[in-house]
């Protein structure tokens, strides 16, 4: 997800502090395998399909998932990139950094689309992807992988592919990275820990 | 007020302006797609306000507003109520009393710009004012080269212009382009090396942080980057020249002179180039020439300072839910 939706932003002013291990890397490794052969299960293998990370979190779970695929399959997938920033309906609410640069290096029109990203929680980064997905061809179908479920939903979007369901509170942060996922607590701003 | 403006570069300082180029590479992006256009904007309100006349900037701008899917309105002094006597102030706040969310101001007197920004509510950019600042025009330049070099070297973009030598030739007295341009060039690590007869330099450039020269083919040997300027003819007021012919004999980049340059010296000119006086036709097309670039990273740029100064620009706290911690609203 958008760097600003992993953690509670500028607005609430509070920071994330790690608490707890809750996914090690073997186990996040473990989950992309399985949705590797989940995807190819239900699309019937690798023909037409177009993975697409979203920056940042999503990108290196994209590219896992890519080389998991061709471990299994054989296949070269295509690969993209989508920043979602001018397409978020919270633009107006808070500061817009640049993520990152889009790149959808084939049209996505007739191609089943497989959304990846790292966590999912309200939904609306998910709600933009559509959007910015849309300006890139008509895809025949749009698939949503995510390595984590927190819940709190605010719109009606599901995940098909989902490494682990991690009930959480709206207050928690969850981080996905190279470490594993850590769920943590989100504090006040201490000292040094402005602007983060 | 959350509200921000774009008066001069030295509001963005190198942080600012690094900020402006990386959004700007997106907003490449969407420039090149089959539909270039994202929602980014949408139900905010562009004013292109020009009480100077311009051919690229206002296009650049309005494309650029259009690109986001901000609406635009478009003021030209010639063809509204200044003929008839309206002073600058009753025309931006008759528009801002329109709902504008920002003002793209161009005006011949120096400080205009921010003279607006004092009287309206919308965030004004500054299009040019007088000989003071062309903002923008920097940034593209600086845009433009950071790719160009990108190219030339092989690698992805950098954020500074770090080692890069500019020489900016021609009329840097009346040029806000040269006094935007070396703010942003010098704040990305650049030297950069004015190059004029005395008449047409500023009255003082002690302060500039650059070297100046009357000798352009001494310089050119030495440098990355031929900058030309034109010739503002209508700035002229006094007697600065003996004559064009003059002027183009000493200062104009030839094609005997681009002969002599390296392969790989860039040559920019921010347009409306005079052909023939300060730069040879053919120059102008060469493969060394970023003209084009510099005219379609411009509406790029400008999309990304729109974006800056109107994203988040209704970022008032109590716009915000509260209570909600832990991701977005």
């Amino acid at each position: 997800m958008a760097e600003r939706e992993r953690h509670p932003a500028r607005p609430t002013g509070r920071v994330p502090r790690p608490r707890g291990l809750v996914m090690d890397p073997d186990d996040v490794r473990r989950a992309l395998v399985r949705i590797a052969h989940e995807v190819l299960e239900r699309n019937h293998g690798a023909d037409g399909i177009v993975v697409v990370g979203l920056l940042s979190g999503g990108v290196p779970l994209a590219r896992r998932l890519v080389e998991l695929v061709k471990e299994i399959d054989g296949a070269d997938v295509p690969i993209g990139v989508l920043d979602v920033s001018f397409y978020r309906d919270d633009i107006a609410l808070r500061p817009v950094r640049a993520s990152g640069v889009t790149s959808i290096p084939v049209d996505l029109t007739g191609r089943v689309v497989v959304l990846v990203d790292d966590v999912l929680f309200t939904g609306r980064t998910v709600r933009a992807a559509l959007d910015a997905l849309a300006d890139h061809g008509r895809a025949r179908a749009v698939q949503l992988a995510v390595m984590v479920d927190r819940g709190h939903r605010e719109l009606p979007i599901r995940p098909d592919y989902v490494g682990k369901n991690l009930p959480t509170r709206g207050d928690e942060s969850v981080e996905v990275g190279a470490s594993g996922v850590t769920i943590g607590e989100a504090l006040p701003p201490g000292p040094g820990a402005f602007g983060r | 007020m959350n509200r921000s403006d774009l008066l001069s570069v030295a509001d963005l300082g190198r942080e600012g302006i690094v900020e402006v180029l990386r959004l700007a590479d997106s907003f490449a992006e969407v420039s090149e797609r089959p539909v270039p256009k994202v929602p980014a904007l949408r139900g905010r309100t562009v004013a292109t306000v020009f009480f100077e006349s311009s051919t690229r900037t206002r296009l650049s701008f309005e494309a650029a507003a259009k690109r986001l899917s901000a609406d635009t309105m478009t003021f030209t002094a010639a063809s509204s109520s200044v003929a008839k006597g309206e002073s600058v102030r009753d025309t931006v706040e008759t528009l801002d009393a329109m709902g504008v969310d920002a003002m793209v101001v161009r005006h011949s007197s120096a400080g205009t710009p921010a003279q607006v920004a004092r009287w309206v509510r919308a965030s004004v950019v500054n299009a040019g004012d007088g000989q003071h600042e062309h903002p923008t025009q920097a940034l593209l330049d600086c845009f433009t080269l950071r790719e160009a070099l990108a190219r030339r070297d092989g690698r992805p973009p950098g954020d500074d212009l770090a080692g890069v030598r500019i020489a900016i030739v021609g009329d840097v007295r009346h040029s806000r382009v040269a006094r935007s341009g070396v703010l942003a060039y010098r704040a990305l690590g650049a030297t950069v090396v004015l190059v004029a007869p005395p008449t047409l330099l500023p009255p003082d450039t002690s302060s500039w942080g650059v070297t100046t020269s009357g000798d352009l083919d001494e310089v050119l040997p030495g440098v990355d980057v031929v900058y030309l300027l034109r010739l503002q003819a209508e700035r002229i007021r006094e007697c600065l020249l003996p004559s064009l012919h003059e002027y183009s004999a000493r200062y104009a980049l030839t094609a005997e002179r681009e002969r002599r340059l390296a392969p790989e010296v860039l040559v920019m000119h921010p347009g409306p180039m005079v052909r023939g006086v300060e730069i040879d036709s053919a120059v102008a097309s060469s493969a060394r020439s970023l003209v084009t670039r510099q005219v379609r990273n411009g509406v790029a740029v400008r999309m990304a300072v729109l974006f800056r100064l109107l994203a988040g620009a209704a970022a008032d706290p109590v716009l915000v839910p509260s209570g909600r911690a832990g991701g977005e609203p």
